[in-house]
């Protein structure tokens, strides 16, 4: 082992080129995306509702979850390297990457040591996250996504914007477009039914699955004392990603870590149920290292810290780590339904994203995010391994950097409120200031209430009416009992 | 047993209405209620921005001003939950008074076991469960529970009652644009009731959604549940 160094902030896909506020502007005045975010959310909170509420000892299931996930965080190094041996033992080569851009260098040149000049990928956050697309282009290597909603993104030249549903941003329509643009061999009367675009996509990657020696994939978990890794997919895609190719390269991000097999037991339960509202997963492949004559015989593992190791430092935001991708927090979230994902400029986009992205590159470099959420909890009910993400929310905004009018605001305020006497002082002050202005608005309009201020008063009234005190606080009622 | 009344800043200066109500109501069932005047505000807007440090001095402050009573009463959900959830974490001697500080529902029902509170309120009234009190403080049913026993009231359910109106404190004045467009589906959802009242536990969110509500001239009158529950009955 090298030197201990200070852990390091991570790099990639995971900063906000532009503040939360400026990013979400363009989506909450755009009727067609706010119109599919809806519908698509609605449906799939509503299935995963029906789903969990089936299941009698969901809450027990969770406790489980949150459990194991805060048991490998407290012994991550000592699991890692079990994992190394593990995999090591059946065949597999383990690599180890401290950021984004050691992870790529690691995945260009197994790629090219195998041959190729083009791979295929199974639908991965840590790819996405580490930018591998962009590194592998710049090498000469194309790589196709063969999950159907990123091969759409990916034809589009767009991002994703939701950590399960990557085009939940698309309608139908513009789906078809976007093939009938892309795709050279689509038949020119495309229809925009689901079964159709999958066909099209179908016809689209069977020649690539057939030709592809080297597939990328990530892995959902990594299963310390068999070295076993697993993907979680529906489509089928993933498991041909998987099976077909001579050299498979998987890109794991550290705190995928599962202690033992039998932990699988509780998160291939929690997981179909809050991502896609199903009761089992369709298509969950597992694998450990090489099996001599069958799938793969060249066979990788990259283990991506970029930031993880910084965040584990921290006790009150380490839970992020616990994270499973499930996107239940997405769904439910109605700052993410109205912003969409490209608003929180990371991969990780919607409640978790705000505490995940701030935490991995620092909360100076996502000084919005941990803002964008108004704290309702909505995220924290339905997270399968109970992330308190309101509490790290609270936690990340005390860390960001504050700034300055609102500081000085905030400090004379809670100068006033601290001391009793001030504080009735003020209340005195603030009702004879604004008292008479809410007699007049009353005599004028028929309501206490303004409807326009000045900057920054203007964000609130831009939508609301201010309510201004009335003739008497409270304590003054009080006092002439 | 001695209840006192912690108001809250925002009732004191802008809805004394509701402290004036919660008064009646527990003096009508025979109650007497104080209100230490030393009091000041819970520290939650300071606490939730990122101003901890900003925010203790209120934290200590509460201690100080509610520790000798048997129980503190607050009409704000959001309030109630800042004591109950975070003060423990963030003031350890806060952890005896904040398991002793209620909502208005959670003393009426959980407390002193009533739920006809005796009142009258001939009107359409439609109730928004605000997410501290529904999802922190696990409100539940009780604040409908006392609604459902006023005389002439008539209760319309409101769509995606659960959703978020928007307001988040600082988060309105820091994200106007997603704050308006959840403001505008929630005062769509209450519009959609017909109800002439929207009733709630909080009186900040009250303040957005019925800012919401004036501004589009909707006739819906915002109010603070313990207003309906004050109303007396003949």
């Amino acid at each position: 082992m090298s030197q201990p160094v200070a852990p390091a902030t991570g790099s990639g896909r995971i900063r906000t080129p532009l503040p939360f506020p400026t990013a979400a502007k363009p989506a909450v005045a755009d009727p067609q995306l706010r119109a599919n975010l809806h519908r698509a959310t609605r449906t799939i909170r509503a299935k995963r509702a029906r789903v969990v509420d089936e299941v009698p000892d969901w809450e027990a299931l969770r406790d489980a979850g949150s459990a194991i996930k805060a048991d490998v965080q407290r012994r991550l190094p000592e699991l890692l390297e079990q994992f190394e041996a593990s995999v090591t033992a059946a065949g597999a080569t383990v690599h180890w990457a401290r950021d984004a851009a050691e992870a790529c260098r690691i995945v260009v040149a197994l790629t090219r040591a195998a041959g190729a000049d083009e791979v295929v990928k199974v639908k991965s956050m840590a790819t996405q996250e580490i930018e591998l697309n962009e590194a592998l282009e710049a090498a000469g290597i194309a790589a196709y996504e063969t999950d159907l909603a990123e091969l759409i993104v990916q034809l589009g030249e767009d991002t994703p914007s939701h950590i399960l549903v990557p085009a939940i941003h698309y309608n139908r329509a513009q789906i078809r477009e976007i093939f009938q643009r892309r795709m050279p061999d689509v038949p020119a009367d495309l229809s925009d039914e689901p079964a159709a675009l999958a066909e099209a996509a179908r016809a689209h990657l069977r020649r690539r699955f057939l030709s592809a020696r080297v597939a990328v994939s990530g892995a959902n978990f990594a299963v310390a004392d068999t070295g076993t890794l697993v993907v979680v997919e529906s489509e089928g895609n993933g498991r041909m990603c998987l099976t077909l190719p001579e050299t498979l390269i998987s890109v794991v991000g550290v705190e995928k870590l599962l202690p033992t097999f039998t932990d699988l037991e509780v998160f291939l339960q929690l997981l179909p149920r809050s991502s896609t509202g199903e009761r089992m997963n369709p298509y969950t492949s597992m694998w450990t290292g090489v099996t001599p004559g069958d799938g793969p015989q060249d066979v990788h593992v990259v283990l991506v810290d970029n930031g993880r190791s910084a965040v584990l430092a921290d006790p009150v935001g380490r839970p992020a780590l616990s994270c499973i991708r499930c996107s239940a927090c997405l769904n439910v979230c109605p700052v993410y339904e109205r912003a969409g994902g490209h608003a929180y400029g990371s991969v990780y986009p919607g409640p978790i994203g705000a505490i995940l992205s701030p935490q991995l590159t620092g909360v100076a470099d996502n000084a919005s995010l941990p803002y964008a959420s108004t704290l309702c909890g909505a995220c924290y009910d339905v997270c399968p391994v109970k992330i308190n993400i309101p509490e790290i929310l609270v936690h990340l905004r005390q860390q960001a950097p504050h700034p300055p009018a609102e500081r000085a605001a905030m400090g004379v305020l809670s100068w006033v409120m601290r001391s009793p006497r001030r504080w009735a002082a003020a209340l005195r002050l603030a009702r004879a200031g604004a008292g008479p202005l809410g007699a007049y608005r009353m005599r004028r309009t028929g309501a206490r209430t303004l409807r326009r201020l000045p900057w920054p008063g203007s964000a609130w009234t831009r939508s609301r009416d201010l309510p201004l005190p009335g003739p008497q606080t409270f304590r003054e009622w009080w006092g002439k009992q | 047993m001695r209840i006192a009344l912690f108001i809250t800043c925002v009732n004191d200066l802008a809805y004394p209405g509701t402290g004036i109500a919660v008064t009646r109501i527990l003096r009508r069932l025979g109650h007497t209620v104080e209100f230490p005047d030393r009091q000041t505000c819970c520290g939650q807007m300071h606490a939730n921005t990122g101003y901890r440090a900003e925010a203790m001095p209120m934290v200590r402050n509460y201690v100080d001003v509610f520790d000798g009573y048997d129980a503190v009463v607050a009409p704000s959900g959001s309030c109630t939950a800042m004591i109950r959830d975070q003060y423990p974490r963030l003031h350890p001697p806060a952890t005896s008074v904040a398991a002793r500080t209620y909502e208005l529902s959670e003393l009426l029902v959980d407390v002193l076991g009533v739920t006809d509170v005796g009142a009258e309120f001939p009107e359409t009234v439609t109730y928004h469960p605000t997410c501290h009190g529904l999802r922190m403080l696990r409100l539940g049913d009780r604040p409908l529970t006392l609604l459902r026993q006023v005389r002439g009231i008539t209760l319309v359910e409101l769509g995606d009652a659960e959703e978020c109106c928007g307001f988040g404190g600082t988060f309105a004045l820091k994200n106007p644009d997603v704050s308006t467009a959840m403001l505008t589906d929630k005062c769509a959802r209450v519009r959609d009731t017909g109800a002439r009242v929207l009733a709630a536990a909080d009186n900040s969110c009250l303040a957005h959604i019925g800012g919401g509500l004036d501004r589009h001239r909707s006739g819906v009158r915002a109010m603070h549940y313990a207003e309906i529950l004050a109303g007396a009955s003949s």
